[in-house]
């Protein structure tokens, strides 16, 4: 039983779970002033989903590198 | 729901026992053919039929027309469709090795189906917050799930029996999700793909009698991911998979780049008593696999065992997900 792999598995849950809130919540609803063109708006927020999924791989990558570690040197 | 229930029985038993029966006699066509490979984890020289793709075909695509019969929608043409173009792709990769950007394209025009005929709900499903309207971009989105959910189980595909058990753990909670949600008649598609693999996996299981190859895995995924998009469980259908789309990620990030699964270093190799263990080589990639064994070797069937351990994981999560999407807060 791989421990560390699971606490993986439950952490990219957490992280699905907080992501979704966050688009649902603040991106999705997200409206820029002025007459702006409605595809110019949702291409910023394209742009914000993908900055928040970069930092979303970055976090995994962390987490990856902590248990890989862990595996190897318990 | 009461008039669900006869034509989900046939068809869940026809995609069941059409693969059951059906692929004693791919072996053997196979076997009488040479078209075998060497099984690597065997210490004695195995060879394995490989691709079981045509049974998996024939009883996905037999069981769903079989649905589509009884309910004429567009959602299930568009999974008949796209799964059997997907299976073309397959048997390609099968028959000549090709480059690691051609599965991934030729498998995004696969999705055609699914757009051309509108059998998506362009509203993303995410637990306790509701749903976000995304019509452009979940165009998009489904040109990249289908090939990204093809690709995953075929990354999975390593060992004996583990792409065929994998999914069909994770269908039987996706379907079990999509009961919960009230999507009966998807939670039936997905039910004709777990039993397919299940019976798959009598003959894939370790010792393995037959591979399923890129078709058969590639078909696996495809049909997993048309469920997810027509079914509106993109979420909860990415959560079952977790394990897989963790290798593929660990894979992705220690490649740094898109390849043949068949071109890469072996990330493992063997004890003396033949057991699996971690590779000292710095350049072979990062895998479940791989990370399931870094502590000590373990057999090829404990491997299977301990990631399928990870899959029944994951799908309770998917489960717990399924029940959150009732919930607002």
């Amino acid at each position: 039983m791989s421990l560390p792999l699971f606490s993986f598995i439950f952490a990219m849950w957490v992280l699905i779970i907080i992501g979704g809130g966050l688009m649902v919540v603040f991106i999705g609803p997200l409206s820029f002033s002025g007459d702006l063109d409605p595809l110019i708006n949702s291409g910023a927020k394209v742009l914000i989903a993908m900055i928040l999924i970069f930092i979303w791989v970055l976090a995994l990558l962390k987490i990856k590198n902590w248990i890989f570690r862990k595996i190897v040197n318990p | 729901m009461e008039q669900l229930i006869i034509p989900a029985i046939i068809a869940i038993a026809v995609a069941f026992f059409s693969v059951y029966g059906l692929t004693p006699f791919v072996i053997r066509a196979l076997e009488k053919r040479n078209i075998t490979v060497v099984d690597v984890n065997k210490k004695e020289k195995t060879m394995v039929a490989r691709p079981g793709g045509l049974s998996i075909i024939v009883g996905m695509e037999l069981s769903l027309i079989i649905l589509y019969i009884f309910f004429p929608i567009s959602e299930i043409l568009a999974v008949i469709l796209t799964t059997f173009f997907a299976f073309i792709v397959g048997i390609i990769d099968d028959k000549k090795t090709m480059g690691g950007w051609f599965k991934p394209l030729a498998l995004a025009f696969c999705s055609a189906p699914i757009l051309l005929l509108g059998a998506y709900d362009s509203n993303l499903a995410f637990p306790l917050f509701g749903t976000v309207q995304i019509p452009l971009l979940y165009m998009a989105l489904v040109v990249f799930m289908i090939p990204i959910m093809g690709n995953t189980i075929n990354s999975i595909d390593v060992l004996n029996g583990v792409a065929s058990g994998f999914i069909t753990i994770a269908s039987f909670a996706l379907s079990a999700c999509l009961f919960i949600i009230q999507n009966y008649e998807v939670g039936i598609i997905c039910l004709c793909l777990a039993f397919s693999s299940l019976a798959f996996y009598k003959y894939h299981k370790f010792p393995s009698k037959i591979f399923p190859g890129d078709s058969g895995a590639v078909t696996f995924g495809v049909v997993y991911g048309g469920i997810a998009i027509i079914g509106g469980v993109e979420v909860i259908a990415a959560i079952a998979i977790l394990p897989a789309i963790i290798n593929s990620f660990l894979f992705l990030s220690s490649v740094k780049k898109i390849v043949e699964h068949r071109e890469i270093k072996n990330p493992v190799t063997h004890t003396d008593d033949w057991k699996l263990q971690s590779t000292s080589e710095n350049h072979a990639p990062i895998t479940l696999v791989r990370l399931l064994i870094a502590k000590k070797p373990l057999t090829e069937k404990q491997i299977g065992y301990e990631i399928f351990k990870l899959g029944i994981f994951s799908g309770i999560l998917a489960i717990i997900t399924a029940f959150m999407m009732g919930v607002n807060i």
